[in-house]
Parts: structure tokens; C-alpha cells; sequence
């Protein structure tokens, strides 16, 4: 058993008092993420200001065989940042400056704890931005972003976090400081960036990370069609991607996200529309607009209820203001809800929504779908009241049927948000025996004592072995 | 050893000592084996498994050659847009992810390491591992398909590999600018890199009059012409090259033809600040350069061996391959201490079956 007092003690001379939460009061705001259904009370908060705070601790953690858990604005869906018991917290919001810019080698250095969508800020009069965009971009952090791969609406064109990664400075789970990458989008060994980003903070934290910047695409063109079966809308998606055409974004909305967002910010989405696709556009003006127009004859020849096509900036806000307030404003259908990110082949989607309703039906349970349907990506929401006995079990069961649909389908348990704690029991549903191994080995080589996140990706070991 | 199927990789393994995997052998200076090490010749591994041209993605064995696939892609108008190299010389596709080497194309939509989506390889004990998927999305474990790439079958013997490819742009068209000195050809570099046209691929070439700048545009045949005009107001200038001569140019670069036989050919991942200082330093030495995907990596060939850039790469702390030509180990320069690196290593391949990194 670590000794927590002499820990305690040691990190209270290494970070001061009014840094160090160690009070219940104190403490709760940390103890869980954006997956609320579950709640752990850690030991301690550093609130780290400085890189070297970081390191700091994350070395004494190493010396008494403390957990500790990295995190950044807690908006993980998997539980991505769920404490640890006898763990801390090392909470990175205030390690959150940009480093440097360099417009012309079309490179950011930030650190951790920077905002997504802050760096898009900083580099926007440079006419540059940062492409990855999860929908919590205006919240969540650059390093929980890069732990845990995170995607959002444009990367069906431009790619996850982990396209967009060049260097990360890090301090690995036994304090030892790595620099790994480099500031250009070649390299010359294996893609060890690419391997640490979406590793879900088992490798240690992120401090220092530089990115990749693209020019601000010049023209969108943005285009809503409503149908009158969500089955249809998917059969419309998988068109749209057979066609050839490459969409900055494509997505599909469902009647409950219809009637949720409608309440919560009035996009004033067409009435009476079942379900909704999204096709975006983005790029030099020329070729937009070329596309845009093959886009339209496609959607016209998935016979859909109505067509509406965003002529001013105002207009495409107003489609995207739905989209983006989506999560939120489910809050108004149902006062819980289970969010999976399953992906299914794109062409299978129609196939895989109708199964969904099916389930939905079995387990008497409402769901709702907004999702990037473009790569096949869905967001199921299980809609259900956490105060009925048994709703949330029943929910949770469906949850599992659903990845269990992906799996079937050949497709993947997870797109965006990661295992997490939430779907750690699925991952072996996914992979071999001898392919967790092979990832537990690596794990293992990095932190033996599994000090790092732990509990998140697997089971704990004693389960994962049987 | 030439095994043909997955399990016969496994028992080969698990026979032989010490392996280096070899694909096509058309980048010697990445396959060739060190000293006691044996060739694991993966030629026989051959196929396409699955091909789904609706959902864009294929499964495919390591040793099969490209040159094999693309007819099957180019009947769905799909292609892999990171350019595979020298596929005409016969490189096969799990040499292409191993090397981590890319084409003129990477520009626009990525490298390898953009496009590979799962793969399935042998580790040192002989045991088959499967790591991503086979959808184009997919954040379910460790991304050990990225790491794979540039892993030079230094960590396991690359077996099946999952890619999703695109639609092939209808339409191509290169502008050729030439300039006198490397300030001209940068200031038209800079310009490409920061503009908001859509530029297939952008590539350098230091030639005796002085720099040769390719800029590439790919797409809709409709809106081409006017996209060419665009970028010729941008520069003020530009010779077209259209159809078959300016498939030509491309095609010359994936299969790097301005490279003499026999030549060592060398890759230094760099940013486009380093350029004007390898042509200040490098000025008058008798090697070929060009500068790739925007500035981004360089390409120097010589007839002698690669010693001498060894100075240059210290001081700019820059890592190289050796593409081309007769290594025992095939970096040089400056590469980083990776204990990271090692790690994995050590739990890939605790044995050694495999040279060390």
C-alpha cells in the first residue's frame, strides 16, 4: 500500500495549497466527466500552472506509486478522465498558452491545456487555422483532443487530431521527459506520434504539442435535404459518398435531434422533416462549386422531401447551430442519456439505422441519431430516466447490442471518442486474446506500474486475463 | 524463405532466428539484412482480399504489388493518393508502409500514414496481431497501423494491410514556373503553401539554370481551366502542361527516374525554412535535389556514399534515410535518443528477431 500521507506531504511542498485540492467540496467538480453515469472521488487535484508542476508530480507519483489521472475540460464521453480512487487528478485547463507560431512554416507550438478552438483563435489572423473540430471544440482541450484521437464533423476530409499532430513533448508515467516527432509531416522511423496520439493517457501526459496548420478553406457551400425516413437519409449518405464527391462534412440528424434543437436554439430546420442530411462543401472557390452542384443533382436523385440550400454565411450558421447544440439540447428530451460512437461500412448505414429502431423498440427505450454519417460514424443517443429502476441496465444492455451491430457489420465499437471505461468490456469483443496482449505489452513497456490513467482501454488485469 | 500465407510467416518465424521482411527490393538501402540477419521474402504473399468499391477501402496481403492493385482500382476510378514510389518497378504494399515513403500526392490529401487504416503482422513469437480496422473511421485501441508506418519490419512482419482510398480526380493539370536563384523559388513556394487554392502537389527542383517549380492541380474537369488561371494570377506566370506530358512529369517522380542507377538516394524530413540553407550549403557539391510535398522533405541523390551529409544533418539536428544505396543500417544524421521508441521495442520484440531500431 503507497504511503498517501508521505505523498501527500512531499506534493504539498512541490505544489502550493491553494493548487492542491484535497477538500470533498473541492474535489467534486472533478469527480467525473462527460460520461456522468459514473462518479469516483480522487484523492487529491493538482492544478497544474506550469509544465514543470506537471513533471513534478507525475515524478512523485512515480516515487510512491500513486495513479493519476491527466485532464483537461473533462468532456470525455468514454470517461476518458474518471479519477481513480486513491489516484489524482492533474488538472491542465491553466497550462494553456501558445507557445510560439510560425504562419509561414504553417506550425503552432501550444501547450496541454489550450481550448481547441483557441488555437484556430490565435492563428486566425495569419488567415490559418486548426482543422480537427469535435462539436466540444469550444470547450474541450487540445491534449484530451490528442489522448483520445478526437474527430468531429470535418474530418471526413481533413482527418482526426492525429492528422493534424507533428511533436508532442511528454512526460512518460516514470517522469522521464521525451520529445517525440518533429515539425515536419514526414518522418524518417516508425510514426511514433502517430502511436501516442489516441492512446487515451496511458503512455503519460502531453505537455507541449505542436500542430499542424491549414489556410482557411476560402468557400462553403452548404446544403440541408429532408427526408421522411431516417433509413432513407442514410440511404442518401452512402449515395453521396459512392458518388466520388468529397465532403468537408455530411451528416444526418434524426426526428427527436429535429424537435430537441428546434426547442433549445430554432434553426428553423423545415417542418415535418422525419430526418435531416447535412453536405457540406469546403475548399478553393472554383472547385466548390463545381462539387456543389454534382452534390445537389445527387441528393435530388435520393428523392427527398425538400431541399434547402444555405445562401449567405448567415444561412449555413443557422444548419450548423442545430448540429453543434444537438448533445445539449437531448437534455430536454430526456433528463439521461448514453451517447456510443459505433462506426458501421458507410454503405451498410440505412441497414444499420433500421436496426437501431428495432432495438430501440425491443428495450422500450427512445433513441435519438445525430452523427457523421459520411464515415459511417454513428452517435446513437439512448434516451432514459436514471430515478426508474432498471432504465439505465436496460439502457446499457442496448448500448451493447448496438456495438455489438458495428462489430457484425465489420465496423468498429468506437470513431471519436475511445474506449474510455465505458467500453472496455467491448474491446475484447473487437480484438483477439493475443491483440489486447500485444497492446498490453506496450502499455506495460511504458508503465509498468500502470500508474498512468489506469482503468481506462482495459479491463483491470485481473479480469482482462481470464 | 518466401511464404505465401499468413501461417506459414508464423512458422517460418518461429523457426528462424533472425529476420529482416523484404518486399520488392526496390528501395535496397531499407531491406537489405544486417549481418546475421536472413532475408524474409514476403513476394509470395500475394492478393487482394476484400475490395469494397461503394464503402472505398481494401484489404490486401503485404507482398502484393502495387502495380497488381491499381488496375483493380482505376475500374472504380479510385486510387491511393499518397503516390505510392517506384510501383512500376515493383513495389509491394507492405514495402510501401514499412518504408513510410510517399509520392508527389501526399501534398493534398496525406501520406501512407493517412490512408492505412488496419494491418495484421506477425510478432516476434510468431503470433498474428490485428491492430485498427477496416472502416475509415475507427479510435479502438493503440494506432499501431501509424506506428507501422516507417517501421522498417523492424517490429513485426507487416502481413495484411487495410486502406481506404479515394476517388481519382478527373482531371490534372501542372503549372512549370522556373526561377534564377532559391529567394525567387521560395517566395513562390511560401505563396502556394499559404494560398486557398486547392494544390494537388507542390514540388521543388534545383536544376543547373536554377529552380524548377511544379504546382499540380487535380479535380473536376469543369472547373479546371479556370482553377489553372487562378493559379497563374497568383504567380503572374506558369507554363501548362496538360494530358499526357504532364501525366509524364508524375509519373517520372513516383518511379524517380531523375535518379541515376546505381545512385544513393537520400530522404530528410525538413520544413521549408531549411531549404535555402541545404542550397547554400550543398551549392556546387555534385548531388541532385528536390524538395517535396510543399517543402517538407528533401531528396538529395549522389554517386558516393552519404558520409558527407553527415555534417550537414548534425548540425541541423535532421535524421535521414537511405533510400538507395549499400547500408548495414539505413539512417543518418542526427536522430533523436527515443526511449519511447526502445520501449515499444522491447514489447514488440523482446527477442531480437528482428534488427534493432
Amino acid at each position: 500500500m503507497p504511503d498517501q500521507t508521505e505523498f501527500m506531504m512531499s506534493l504539498g511542498k512541490v505544489i502550493p495549497a491553494d493548487r492542491l485540492l484535497t477538500k470533498p467540496a473541492q474535489l467534486a467538480p472533478y469527480e467525473s466527466d462527460a460520461l456522468t453515469a459514473y462518479r469516483v472521488r480522487p484523492l487529491a487535484v493538482v492544478i497544474a500552472e506550469s509544465q514543470q508542476d506537471v513533471i513534478e508530480t507525475v515524478r512523485l507519483c512515480d516515487r510512491y506509486k500513486i495513479p493519476f489521472v491527466a485532464r483537461g475540460s473533462g468532456t470525455s464521453l468514454s470517461g476518458g478522465s474518471l479519477p481513480v480512487e486513491s489516484g489524482i487528478v492533474i488538472a491542465l485547463n491553466r497550462l494553456n498558452r501558445v507557445v510560439s507560431i510560425d504562419a509561414q512554416q504553417r506550425i503552432a507550438v501550444v501547450e496541454t491545456g489550450i481550448i481547441n478552438m483557441d488555437i484556430s483563435k490565435a492563428v486566425s489572423p495569419y488567415g490559418l487555422y486548426f482543422a480537427p473540430d469535435p462539436a466540444s471544440n469550444a470547450i474541450c482541450t487540445i491534449g484530451g483532443n490528442l489522448a483520445y484521437n478526437s474527430g468531429g464533423a470535418h474530418c471526413l476530409k481533413y482527418g482526426m487530431t492525429s492528422n493534424h499532430i507533428l511533436a508532442i513533448k511528454a512526460v512518460l508515467p516514470d517522469g522521464e521527459v521525451v520529445n517525440i516527432g518533429n515539425e515536419s509531416i514526414e518522418g524518417v522511423g516508425p510514426d511514433v506520434v502517430g502511436l501516442f496520439v489516441g492512446s487515451e493517457g496511458l503512455f503519460g501526459v502531453a505537455l507541449e504539442i505542436t500542430v499542424r496548420l491549414l489556410p482557411k478553406p476560402e468557400s462553403f457551400r452548404t446544403l440541408l435535404a429532408a427526408y421522411s425516413s431516417l433509413e432513407a437519409a442514410g440511404d442518401a449518405v452512402s449515395l453521396v459518398v459512392a458518388s466520388g464527391l468529397l465532403p468537408g462534412a455530411l451528416e444526418i440528424m434524426d426526428y427527436l435531434i429535429i424537435q430537441a434543437t428546434e426547442a433549445a436554439v430554432h434553426p428553423n430546420y423545415p417542418p415535418d422533416a422525419t430526418s435531416l442530411v447535412i453536405v457540406e462543401m469546403d475548399g478553393e472557390r472554383t472547385q466548390v462549386d463545381a462539387e456543389f452542384e454534382r452534390a445537389v443533382e445527387v441528393i435530388k436523385e435520393s428523392a427527398p422531401d425538400v431541399i434547402r440550400i444555405a445562401q449567405n454565411d448567415a444561412d449555413r450558421m443557422r444548419i450548423w447551430k442545430g448540429r453543434k447544440s444537438a448533445f445539449s439540447a437531448v437534455g430536454r428530451l430526456s433528463p439521461d442519456y448514453l451517447v456510443q460512437d459505433g462506426v458501421v461500412p458507410r454503405s451498410r448505414l440505412g441497414e444499420a439505422l433500421k436496426e437501431i429502431d428495432r432495438l430501440s423498440a425491443k428495450y422500450n427505450l427512445r433513441v435519438a441519431n445525430v452523427f457523421h454519417a459520411g464515415d459511417g460514424n454513428l452517435h446513437p443517443l439512448i434516451l432514459y430516466d436514471g430515478r426508474e429502476k432498471g432504465a439505465y441496465d436496460r439502457g446499457e444492455e442496448l448500448n451493447g447490442e448496438i456495438l455489438q451491430m458495428c462489430i457484425q457489420f465489420g465496423g468498429s465499437i468506437t470513431g471519436e471518442h475511445g474506449i474510455g471505461v465505458e467500453k472496455r468490456a467491448y474491446l475484447p469483443k473487437m480484438f483477439s486474446e493475443q491483440d489486447i496482449a500485444t497492446m498490453r505489452r506496450i502499455r506495460l513497456a511504458i508503465d509498468p506500474h500502470e500508474l498512468s490513467n489506469p482503468g481506462k482501454m482495459f479491463l483491470p488485469a485481473e479480469t482482462a486475463i481470464m | 524463405m518466401r511464404p505465401s500465407t499468413i501461417q506459414e510467416i508464423q512458422e517460418l518465424i518461429r523457426e528462424a532466428p533472425r529476420v529482416l521482411p523484404q518486399g520488392g527490393l526496390t528501395k535496397p538501402g531499407l531491406s537489405s539484412p544486417p549481418e546475421g540477419f536472413t532475408s524474409l521474402d514476403l513476394s509470395g504473399l500475394v492478393g487482394m482480399k476484400e475490395y469494397e468499391p461503394n464503402e472505398y477501402t481494401f484489404t490486401a496481403l503485404a507482398g502484393t504489388r502495387i502495380l497488381d492493385l491499381l488496375p483493380l482500382l482505376e475500374e472504380y476510378n479510385q486510387y491511393l493518393p499518397f503516390d505510392p514510389l517506384l510501383v512500376e518497378e515493383g513495389a509491394t504494399l507492405g514495402g510501401t508502409v514499412a518504408s513510410g515513403l510517399n509520392g508527389p500526392g501526399r501534398y493534398r490529401y496525406g501520406g501512407v500514414r493517412d490512408f492505412l487504416m488496419g494491418v495484421r503482422f506477425v510478432d516476434s513469437s510468431g503470433e498474428a496481431v490485428q491492430s485498427g480496422g477496416k472502416v475509415v473511421k475507427n479510435s479502438a485501441g493503440f494506432d499501431l497501423p501509424k506506428f507501422m508506418v516507417g517501421s522498417l519490419g523492424r517490429f513485426g512482419v507487416l502481413a495484411e494491410l487495410s486502406f481506404k482510398v479515394f476517388p481519382k480526380p478527373e482531371k490534372f493539370a501542372t503549372l512549370k514556373l522556373d526561377f534564377e536563384n532559391i529567394d525567387l523559388a521560395m517566395q513562390a513556394l511560401y505563396k502556394a503553401t499559404a494560398s486557398q487554392l486547392d494544390l494537388y502537389s507542390l514540388e521543388l527542383e534545383s536544376t543547373p539554370a536554377g529552380y524548377t517549380f511544379w504546382v499540380r492541380l487535380g479535380g473536376l474537369t469543369e472547373a479546371i481551366s479556370k482553377r489553372v488561371e487562378r493559379v497563374r494570377g497568383l504567380f503572374s506566370d506558369g507554363e501548362l502542361i496538360s494530358d499526357e506530358a504532364e501525366e509524364k512529369i508524375w509519373r517520372d517522380w513516383r518511379e524517380l527516374t531523375w535518379v541515376p542507377k546505381g545512385w544513393w538516394l537520400v530522404k530528410i524530413p525538413i520544413t521549408p525554412a531549411y531549404i535555402p540553407q541545404f542550397e547554400r550549403e550543398l551549392a556546387g557539391q555534385p548531388i541532385l535535389r528536390r524538395y517535396s510535398y510543399g517543402g517538407q522533405a528533401a531528396w538529395l541523390a549522389m554517386e558516393a556514399h552519404p558520409d558527407h551529409l553527415q555534417t550537414l544533418l548534425d548540425r541541423h539536428q535532421l535524421a535521414g534515410l537511405v533510400v538507395w544505396g549499400d547500408v548495414s543500417q539505413p539512417w543518418i544524421g542526427a536522430r533523436p535518443k527515443d526511449t519511447f521508441l526502445k520501449r515499444v521495442k522491447s514489447a514488440l520484440d523482446p527477442i531480437g528477431r528482428f534488427p534493432e531500431v
